[in-house]
C-alpha cells in the first residue's frame, strides 16, 4: 500500500507558485489561450531581428515581474529545454552555403541563423509554458482546456496522468526496493532484463488498477463525461486584459516582418 | 417493509468459464449491518460486483430496495448502491478530495449550491470537512479510506457496502472508521476478513463458500461455531474470544 504523504510532490502541485497577482486570478483557458497565441507571434517573427527577440523576453520579464514569480523559479526549470538545444547547437556545423569563422571553426551561417532561431524561439516558448504552469493550478488548465472543448477524452487521460503519477512512481519505487533488499544492484546491461521486467510488471500494475478504477467511476454513476464541478464565468476584462500579451507580440512580429521585407 | 438487499439464485460464471457463484440467496433489511465471511475465493467480490450491475447475466435476481438490478435501471442502482473499494487509491481518482466526494451526486444531476451542500454534508460524516481542497495522495491511508466512504454517502445510497474495510489500517484509523460507520444510519454490508471488525459492528453475518451461503446468523454465534469456522477457513485472530466482547 502506498505510504501515507503529506508533502506535495507531484508534477501538478510542485510547478504552480501561490501568488496573489492578476495573472493567477485570470481564468486558466483565457491565460492558454494567451499563451499559445503569444507563441505563434514568437514564431513568425524572422530570427535576423534580434531586437525583436529582446522585446519578446522583456515582455515575459515583465508578466514575470507582475506575477510574482521570481528567477530562481524560472530559470533552473528551463533545464528542460536542454535537450532541444542540444540540435540547435548541431545546425551550424552541418548548414550549408557561406561560411563564418569563429574561433577557428568554419561555421554556416544560414546554420548559425537557424539554430539561434530554434534556440530563441524555443526558449521563449519554454518560459510562456512555465509562466503559465506557475500562475495556473493544474486542476484549472484541465478544467480550462476543458472548457476550450479540447476532446474531453485527452482531458481526462491528462486529469488521470496528474492524479495517478504520484502512484505509480510510489509503486515503482516500492519494487525498487523489494529488487534491492533481495541483493540487486543495477551494474551494467546484464541487469537491464531484470530492470525491463520490473518496467513490464509496473506496467500490468497500472493497468489493472485502471481497470479498478474504471469499476469505481461506473460504481459511482460514470457514463463517459466527467461532471463540470465549477462554473466559472470569464469577462470581456478577462480576456481583452490576456490578450494584450499576443497582442504587442503581434505588433512587434508584424513590425519585424515589414522590417525584414 | 421492502427489504434494502434482496438477491435470489444467483449463480454466475466468468466468461473463461470459471464459476464463481451458485445460487446465492441473501435479504438484508433495511438499516441492517451486515457482515460478508468467507476465504479467499469464496466469490466475494464477486458478489460485489453484482449489487451494482458491474458484473451480470448469469441466472438470478438482485434487488435494491424493491428495484430490480438490470440494465435500464442502473443509474438509480449505482445511486442506491454505494461501493467502497478496498483500495482508496482506485476509489479516489479526481484531482482533490472536494471533486471527489462531488463526482457521484454531479453525475446524478446536482449541481450549484446543492451539491456544495451534499459534499460537505457527506466530508462531515467522515470528519473530514478541513481536508476538501487537499489532493487525495496528501491524505494518509486512513483519512484517504474515510473520504473514499464519503464519496459514497453523497450520493444518498440505500445500501453502503465495503470491501475490506479495515484492510491496510492502524489501530487508530481501524477504530476512527468503526466509529463513523456506527454513527450512520444506513444499511451496511461489509466484506472482511477481520473478524474481530465484524462482530464490533454487525450484529449478523453471512458465510459464503465456494459460491453459496453457507451460514447465516448472528455474528457471535457464527464466530463461536467451531466446526463452521474450520470448514471454512475462517481462523479468530490470536487470543481473541468473542466470549469476552460484551454484546
Amino acid at each position: 500500500m502506498p505510504s501515507p504523504h503529506t508533502h506535495g510532490h507531484d508534477v501538478g502541485e510542485r510547478l504552480f507558485v501561490h501568488r496573489h497577482s492578476t495573472i493567477h486570478r485570470l481564468p486558466a483557458e483565457v491565460k492558454t489561450v494567451a499563451m499559445v497565441l503569444f507563441i505563434f507571434t514568437v514564431i513568425m517573427t524572422p530570427p535576423n531581428q534580434f531586437w525583436a527577440f529582446g522585446l519578446f523576453a522583456l515582455m515575459l520579464v515583465a508578466v514575470a515581474a507582475f506575477a510574482k514569480i521570481p528567477a530562481r523559479v524560472i530559470l533552473p526549470r528551463m533545464l528542460v529545454e536542454v535537450p532541444f538545444i542540444f540540435f540547435a547547437l548541431l545546425m551550424p556545423f552541418f548548414g550549408s552555403g557561406p561560411t563564418v569563422e569563429v574561433w577557428g571553426l568554419s561555421l554556416s551561417q544560414a546554420g548559425l541563423l537557424a539554430g539561434w532561431g530554434i534556440l530563441i524561439k524555443g526558449t521563449l516558448g519554454v518560459v510562456s509554458s512555465i509562466l503559465l504552469a506557475a500562475t495556473t493550478p493544474a486542476r484549472d488548465l484541465l478544467m480550462g482546456l476543458e472548457r476550450l472543448k479540447v476532446p474531453e477524452l485527452l482531458v481526462q487521460i491528462a486529469s488521470f496522468m496528474l492524479r495517478y503519477t504520484h502512484v505509480v512512481a510510489d509503486e515503482m519505487k516500492r519494487m525498487k526496493l523489494a529488487r534491492e533488499s533481495r541483493g540487486f544492484t543495477a551494474t551494467g546491461i546484464r541487469s537491464w532484463p531484470i530492470i525491463a521486467q520490473s518496467g513490464g510488471a509496473l506496467f500490468i500494475r497500472s493497468y489493472e488498477r485502471g481497470e479498478r478504477v474504471h469499476l469505481a467511476m461506473l460504481s459511482r454513476g460514470y457514463t463517459g463525461r466527467l461532471p463540470q464541478l465549477v462554473a466559472v464565468t470569464t469577462t470581456p476584462t478577462d480576456w481583452v486584459t490576456a490578450m494584450s500579451l499576443p497582442a504587442v507580440g503581434l505588433l512587434i512580429a508584424l513590425t519585424a516582418l515589414w522590417i525584414q521585407r | 417493509m421492502t427489504p434494502s438487499l434482496r438477491i435470489s439464485g444467483l449463480a454466475f460464471a466468468y466468461p473463461d468459464g470459471y464459476q464463481a457463484l451458485f445460487g446465492v440467496n441473501l435479504e438484508i433489511a433495511k438499516g441492517e449491518r451486515v457482515a460478508l465471511l468467507g476465504p479467499n475465493g469464496a466469490g466475494k467480490t464477486t458478489l460485489v460486483l453484482h449489487l451494482n450491475g458491474l458484473l451480470s447475466g448469469g441466472e438470478g435476481i438482485v434487488e435494491v430496495a424493491g428495484l430490480p438490478v438490470e440494465k435500464q435501471n442502473f443509474a438509480e442502482i449505482r445511486r442506491r448502491v454505494g461501493v467502497v473499494f478496498q483500495d482508496p487509491d482506485d476509489q479516489l481518482f479526481m484531482p482533490t478530495v472536494r471533486d471527489d466526494v462531488a463526482f457521484g451526486p454531479a453525475n446524478m444531476g446536482l449541481s450549484g449550491s446543492d451539491l456544495d451542500a451534499r459534499v460537505d454534508e457527506a466530508l462531515a460524516q467522515v470528519a473530514m470537512s478541513e481536508y476538501a481542497d487537499r489532493p487525495p495522495h496528501h491524505l494518509s491511508f486512513g483519512q484517504r479510506r474515510r473520504v473514499a466512504v464519503a464519496t459514497v454517502l453523497a450520493m444518498h445510497p440505500e445500501i453502503l457496502v465495503l470491501d475490506e474495510p479495515s484492510s491496510n489500517l492502524d489501530p487508530a484509523s481501524r477504530r476512527e472508521l468503526a466509529d463513523i460507520l456506527r454513527s450512520l444510519d444506513i444499511t451496511l454490508f461489509m466484506v472482511t476478513h477481520d473478524l474481530p471488525y465484524a462482530l464490533e459492528l454487525c450484529p449478523r453475518s453471512v458465510v459464503l463458500s465456494e459460491g453459496v451461503v453457507v451460514a447465516d446468523g448472528p455474528t457471535r454465534d457464527i464466530l463461536l461455531n467451531d466446526p463452521l469456522m474450520r470448514a471454512n477457513r475462517l481462523e479468530l485472530p490470536f487470543g481473541f474470544d468473542p466470549r469476552n466482547v460484551p454484546a
